[in-house]
C-alpha cells in the first residue's frame, strides 16, 4: 500500500521521463536529502564524520564514477586508485600554487584533469576489450602511482613525499584541513556528491547512457546501429574519470587532509570495484549502497572481532580479508546485480503487496 | 641533444662496454621471466579449459608456498605455534601440499565455480578476485603472515663463465620449469583427460553433449593449475622468501599473458621471458634516467603498447567477430 | 517516419549495387564474385542453403566485413572500406539472425538507441549535448520528448505497447525479433536489411511480421533486403530474388523465374 504507482497517470512524455517518475521515489529521495543535509549534521559526532560519513561520501562518488565505466559502459578498469591519485595531487598542486582559487574550482579542475588522463588511458579501449583492457588499466594504476612517488614536483619537493591541504574557505567558512570543522568538510563532500549523483542519473538515463549500455550489452550491434564505439567509450572514460578525480580531490581535501601516493594503490582500486559489484553494476543508487556496505563492514567486523571477541588486530585483519572475499563470491553467486537489484525486487514486491498474485 | 644521448646512445654504449654485466642482467631477467611464466602458465591452463580469467593464480602460488613452509616446519594451522615433531620431510611436505592444492581445486569448483556457472565472464573474473582475498586471508591465518624462508634443497651458490656470474639456483629454476612444460605438453597431447580438457576448451556445450563431465574437468584443470602454482611458489619462495608481495609480483603474469595470448602455453613461456628480460634491462639501463623503479609499471606499459598493434597476443588465435 | 506520396512504386533507380564481391576468412571463401543490385523501393530477397554466404553478404553491405575484392555503390557513391556506424549514418539499418538486442535495457530504451544516430556530430557539440542532458534542461529535455514521440509511433505500429518498459531479456523470442525490427525502423533507414526475420516463429507471428514488412515498404517506401528460409514468405513478399550457393550467385530474378530455375532446384535438393 505504501509503494504504489496506481493512480499516478502520466499525461505527457516529459512527465513519464522525469528523473523520479514515481511519487514515492521522489519522497524517498527527498527524505534522504533532509536526513543528509539537516538531521545528520545536528546529530553526528566527530568520530562519525571522520570514520563513516565523509569516507562514505567520497567512496560513493568514486564508486559512481567506476560504475559509469564498468556498470554502464562495460569497460573493466583496475586503475581507479591511480585516477583518484590524479585528483588528489591535482588538488594539491592547484591549492598550493594558485592559493586564490576557490576550493570548489580546485576540486572541479582536478576532476577535469583526471578526465583528460582518463581519456588518454581510455584510448586503447578502441582495440582492446574485456580482460585485455583490465590489464591495460593496470598500466595506468602502476604508472601513475610511480609517477607521483618518484617526481618531487608533484609533492612540492616535500621530503616525506606526503601532501597536505592548506586551509581553504567557502564564503568565509573554513572547509579544508584539520582546522576546519568536520561539519563543514562534510557539507563540502555532500554538496559535490549530491549534485554529481543527480547529473550522473540524468546522464545514464539519457542518450549518452543508452549509447554506453548499448556498447556494454553488444558492442558490435551498437556500432551497426550507428553508435561510434571510440567516441562513446571515451565519453565513459572521461565522465568516469571526472567523478573519480573529484572523489580523489575530496578524499584528500575534505577527508584525510594529508595523503601519500601509496594511499591510492591497487588495493584501493579493488575496494572500489567491490563497492561497485556489491552495490550493483549499472545502478546509481547501488553505488551508494555498495560504498556504505564496504565502508561499514570493516568497522563492524573490527568492533566485533577486536572489541567483542578479543582477537588480535592482525587476526582480525586477516579474518576481515577472508570475509570480504567470501562476501564477494557469495554476492556474485546469489545476486550478481548486487544490493541495488535486491532493493528493486523489494520495491516490485511492495508494489503488489499485499496481493502478490 | 644531451637527453637524446642519454636515452638512445649511452645505454647501448654501456651494454657493449661491459658485456659481462649485460649478460648478467639478461640472466637475472630470464630468471624473473621464468617465474612470471610459471604463474602465467597456470593462468593459461584455466583460461583455456574454462574461460575463467583467474585473478587468484598468484595468490594460489602464495598459498601453496605458505602451506609447504607450514608443513615443513610443523606449524599447527591457525595457532601460530609449531611443533618440530610435526615437521614433515621435504618430499612428504611437497606431496602433501600437492594434495592440499587438489583438495583446494575441488573446494573451488564446489563453492565458487558451480554456483556461478553460465554467468558472464566479468562476474567469474570478479569472483576470482574474491577468491584471491579468501585465500590470502585464510593462508595468513593458518600459517601466519610473517616472511618465511623456504629451503627445499635447491642448490645455491654461483660460478663464473668468461667473467659472467651465473647463479646455480637460476639454472635449476629454468630446468624445473622446462621439465614441467614438457610434462604438461605430454599430459595435454597424450592422456585421455588432457584430450578432454582440449575439447572443453574448444566448446563447452559440445564437450558436455558428447559426455565429457564438465565438473570433473574443472576440478582437474584447477588441480593442475594448483600444482603449477605450487612449483611457482617453491621457486619464488626459495629465491626471495614466502611473503605477501609474492602475490603482487604475480600480477606481472597478466602483462605476460597479454604478450603471449591468453590461450597459448608457449606464449606464456616466451611472454614471461620477454617481460622478465625487458623490465630488467629497462630498469638497469634506462631506469636511472627517471628516478628508477620503473620495474613497477614497465611490464604493463609494454603490454599495453603491444596490444595496440597485436590485440590477440603473440600466439593467440585471431578473433573473427561474428554476428 | 512520414508516409511518402504515391507509395509502392519501384522507380527503377538503383539504390545499392554490389559488383564482383569476394570475401574470404583465411583460406575459406565465403563469397566469390557476387554481383547484384537493389532498386529503390523494392523488397529484395536473398536466399540459399545454409552456408551460402547470405549473412556474410549483408555484413559486407553494411560495412561490418570488408570484402577483399569488388565494389559497392550505395546511392551513387562507391566505397571501399567503411565502418558500420558510417553505413548506419547513411541510412542502412539491419536486424540479425540471432537477435542482437541490448539485453540489459527495456524495449523503449532499445528503440531509443535507434535514434542515437540522429545526434549532432563533432566533439564540441557532443560535449555540449552531454552536459545539457546531464542537467536535463531546455533543448535536451525537449529533444528527449521529440525522440520519444517518434519511438512511440513505432511502438504503436508494431503493436508492442504492453512491453514498452519490460527488459528485453525477459521477452519471448518472437517479441524480441519484433523489438529488433523496431530498433531498425527507429533509425529511419532507406535500406533495411533483415536477416531471417521469421526464423523460429509460429504461423501467426510470421503473419504479423510479414504484415509489418509489407506496411513498412508500402507506407514509408523503405527499401528492404531480406534473407529468409520460408519459401512461401519469400514468394509472397519479394519483388525480386537473388539465390546464393556456396558463395556464388546461381540465380537472380522474380520469384517465379527463380523457382523455375533448374540450378536453384538442384541446390536446394542437393543434386550436384
Amino acid at each position: 500500500m505504501l509503494y504504489r504507482e496506481t493512480g499516478q497517470f502520466k499525461t505527457s512524455y516529459s512527465a513519464d521521463q522525469a528523473i523520479f517518475p514515481i511519487f514515492q521515489d521522489r519522497m524517498f529521495i527527498l527524505g534522504w536529502l533532509i536526513v543528509a543535509f539537516i538531521a545528520v549534521p545536528l546529530m553526528a559526532s566527530e568520530y562519525w564524520f571522520q570514520i563513516i560519513l565523509i569516507p562514505f561520501l567520497v567512496f560513493s562518488l568514486a564508486t559512481l564514477g567506476l560504475n559509469i565505466l564498468v556498470g554502464y559502459c562495460g569497460q573493466i578498469s583496475l586503475g581507479t586508485g591511480g585516477f583518484m591519485a590524479v585528483g588528489a595531487f591535482s588538488a594539491y598542486k592547484l591549492a598550493t600554487n594558485v592559493p586564490e582559487l576557490n576550493i570548489i574550482f580546485v576540486i572541479l579542475i582536478s576532476g577535469l584533469i583526471t578526465a583528460l588522463v582518463g581519456i588518454l588511458f581510455g584510448l586503447p579501449s578502441l582495440r582492446i576489450k574485456g580482460f585485455y583492457l583490465a590489464v591495460a588499466t593496470l598500466a595506468a594504476q602502476f604508472f601513475l602511482i610511480w609517477m607521483f612517488n618518484k617526481f618531487g614536483w608533484f609533492v612540492n619537493y616535500s621530503p616525506s613525499g606526503s601532501i597536505a591541504i592548506p586551509p581553504m574557505e567557502i564564503f568565509g567558512v573554513m572547509v579544508t584541513s584539520a582546522k576546519a570543522d568536520p561539519v563543514a568538510r562534510y557539507y563540502l563532500a555532500l554538496g559535490f556528491t549530491v549534485v554529481l549523483a543527480l547529473l550522473a542519473k540524468n546522464l545514464v538515463r539519457g542518450p549518452t547512457g543508452r549509447a554506453w549500455m548499448a556498447i556494454r550489452d553488444m558492442d558490435i550491434a551498437a556500432e551497426i546501429i550507428g553508435i561510434k564505439p571510440l567516441a562513446t567509450k571515451l565519453k565513459a572514460f572521461a565522465v568516469s574519470s571526472f567523478f573519480i578525480g573529484v572523489a580523489g580531490a575530496l578524499y584528500f581535501s575534505a577527508w584525510s587532509g594529508t595523503a601519500e601516493s601509496d594511499a591510492f594503490d591497487i588495493n584501493l582500486s579493488f575496494n572500489i570495484l567491490f563497492m561497485v559489484i556489491i552495490g550493483g553494476l549499472g545502478s546509481v543508487v547501488g553505488s551508494f549502497m555498495g560504498a556504505a556496505f564496504i565502508v561499514l563492514l570493516p568497522i563492524f567486523l573490527t568492533n566485533l572481532f577486536v572489541g567483542e571477541l578479543g582477537f588480535s588486530a592482525l587476526t582480525a585483519k586477516h579474518l576481515e580479508i577472508t570475509i570480504f572475499g567470501a562476501l564477494i563470491i557469495f554476492f556474485l553467486a546469489v545476486e550478481p546485480h548486487g544490493l541495488a537489484r535486491m532493493w528493486q525486487v523489494t520495491k516490485e514486491k511492495l508494489r503488489i503487496w499485499p496481493f502478490p498474485h | 641533444m644531451e637527453m637524446l644521448n642519454a636515452v638512445f646512445v649511452a645505454p647501448f654504449v654501456d651494454m657493449f662496454t661491459y658485456p659481462a654485466f649485460f649478460v648478467e642482467v639478461l640472466l637475472g631477467g630470464l630468471t624473473a621471466g621464468v617465474m612470471y611464466s610459471l604463474v602465467a602458465l597456470g593462468f593459461v591452463l584455466i583460461f583455456k579449459a574454462s574461460g575463467v580469467f583467474n585473478f587468484a593464480q598468484g595468490v594460489l602460488a602464495l598459498f601453496a608456498a605458505l602451506t609447504l613452509v607450514g608443513l615443513m616446519t610443523g606449524t599447527i594451522p591457525f595457532s601460530q605455534n609449531s611443533m618440530s615433531a610435526l615437521a614433515l620431510p621435504i618430499w612428504l611436505a611437497v606431496i602433501a601440499t600437492g594434495g592440499v592444492m587438489v583438495g583446494l581445486a575441488y573446494a573451488i569448483e564446489r563453492v565458487v565455480l558451480r554456483p556461478l556457472v553460465n554467468q558472464e565472464e566479468i562476474i567469474m573474473f570478479m569472483s576470482t578476485i574474491g577468491l584471491a582475498f579468501v585465500l590470502e586471508g585464510v593462508g595468513d591465518m593458518m600459517w601466519g603472515s610473517d616472511v618465511k624462508a623456504l629451503d627445499v634443497g635447491i642448490p645455491s651458490g654461483s660460478f663464473e663463465v668468461n667473467g659472467v656470474l651465473v647463479q646455480v639456483f637460476d639454472l635449476w629454476a629454468a630446468g624445473i620449469a622446462a621439465v614441467m612444460v614438457a610434462f604438461l605438453a605430454v599430459f595435454f597431447q597424450k592422456t585421455k583427460i588432457g584430450r578432454a580438457l582440449r575439447a572443453v576448451a574448444d566448446d563447452h556445450q559440445a564437450a558436455l553433449s558428447v559426455g565429457i563431465p564438465l565438473k570433473t574437468i574443472w576440478v582437474a584443470v584447477w588441480s593442475v593449475a594448483g600444482l603449477v602454482a605450487l612449483v611457482a611458489g617453491i621457486m619464488w619462495g626459495s629465491k626471495s622468501g614466502v611473503q605477501f608481495s609474492l602475490s603482487l609480483i604475480a600480477l606481472k603474469a597478466l602483462p605476460v599473458l597479454i604478450l603471449g595470448g591468453f590461450t597459448s602455453i608457449p606464449g606464456a613461456i616466451i611472454g614471461g621471458l620477454i617481460i622478465g628480460v625487458g623490465e630488467k634491462v629497462a630498469e638497469v639501463y634506462w631506469g636511472p634516467l627517471v628516478n628508477g623503479a620503473i620495474e613497477n609499471w614497465f611490464a604493463y606499459v609494454l603490454a599495453l603498447l603491444f596490444l595496440m598493434f597485436r590485440p590477440q597476443g603473440l600466439f593467440g588465435e585471431k578473433i573473427i567477430e561474428r554476428i | 517516419m512520414s508516409a511518402v506520396e504515391n507509395p509502392r512504386q519501384i522507380s527503377g533507380e538503383v539504390l545499392l549495387n554490389v559488383e564482383d564481391i569476394s570475401l574470404s576468412f583465411g583460406g575459406v571463401k565465403a563469397i566469390r564474385g557476387v554481383s547484384f543490385n537493389i532498386l529503390k523501393g523494392e523488397i529484395r530477397a536473398i536466399i540459399g542453403p545454409n552456408g551460402a554466404g547470405k549473412t556474410s553478404m549483408l555484413n559486407v553491405i553494411n560495412g561490418f566485413y570488408h570484402p577483399q575484392e569488388g565494389k559497392i555503390t550505395y546511392k551513387g557513391e562507391t566505397r571501399s572500406k567503411m565502418r558500420s556506424h558510417v553505413a548506419a549514418k547513411q541510412g542502412i539499418a539491419r536486424t540479425f539472425q540471432n537477435v542482437a538486442l541490448f539485453k540489459g535495457m527495456s524495449t523503449l530504451d532499445n528503440l531509443m538507441t535507434g535514434r542515437l544516430l540522429k545526434q549532432r556530430e563533432g566533439i564540441l557539440q557532443q560535449t555540449v549535448d552531454m552536459l545539457l542532458h546531464a542537467v536535463y534542461l531546455g533543448p535536451a529535455k525537449r529533444q528527449e520528448v521529440v525522440e520519444r514521440k517518434v519511438v512511440e509511433e513505432i511502438i504503436d505500429f508494431l503493436e508492442i505497447e504492453a512491453i514498452r518498459k519490460t527488459p528485453v531479456g525477459r521477452l519471448p523470442y518472437g517479441l524480441q525479433k519484433r523489438v529488433e525490427l523496431g530498433r531498425a525502423i527507429a533509425m529511419e533507414p532507406e535500406l533495411l536489411l533483415l536477416d531471417e526475420p521469421m526464423a523460429g516463429m509460429n504461423l501467426e507471428e510470421k503473419g504479423d511480421m510479414s504484415r509489418f514488412i509489407i506496411d513498412l515498404n508500402d507506407q514509408y517506401g523503405t527499401t528492404i533486403a531480406l534473407i529468409e528460409h520460408d519459401m512461401g514468405v519469400v514468394m509472397d513478399l519479394s519483388d525480386r530474388v537473388v539465390v546464393l550457393n556456396y558463395g556464388e550467385k546461381i540465380a537472380d530474378g522474380t520469384p517465379n523465374e527463380v523457382s523455375a530455375n533448374q540450378d536453384v532446384i538442384d541446390a536446394y535438393l542437393g543434386v550436384s
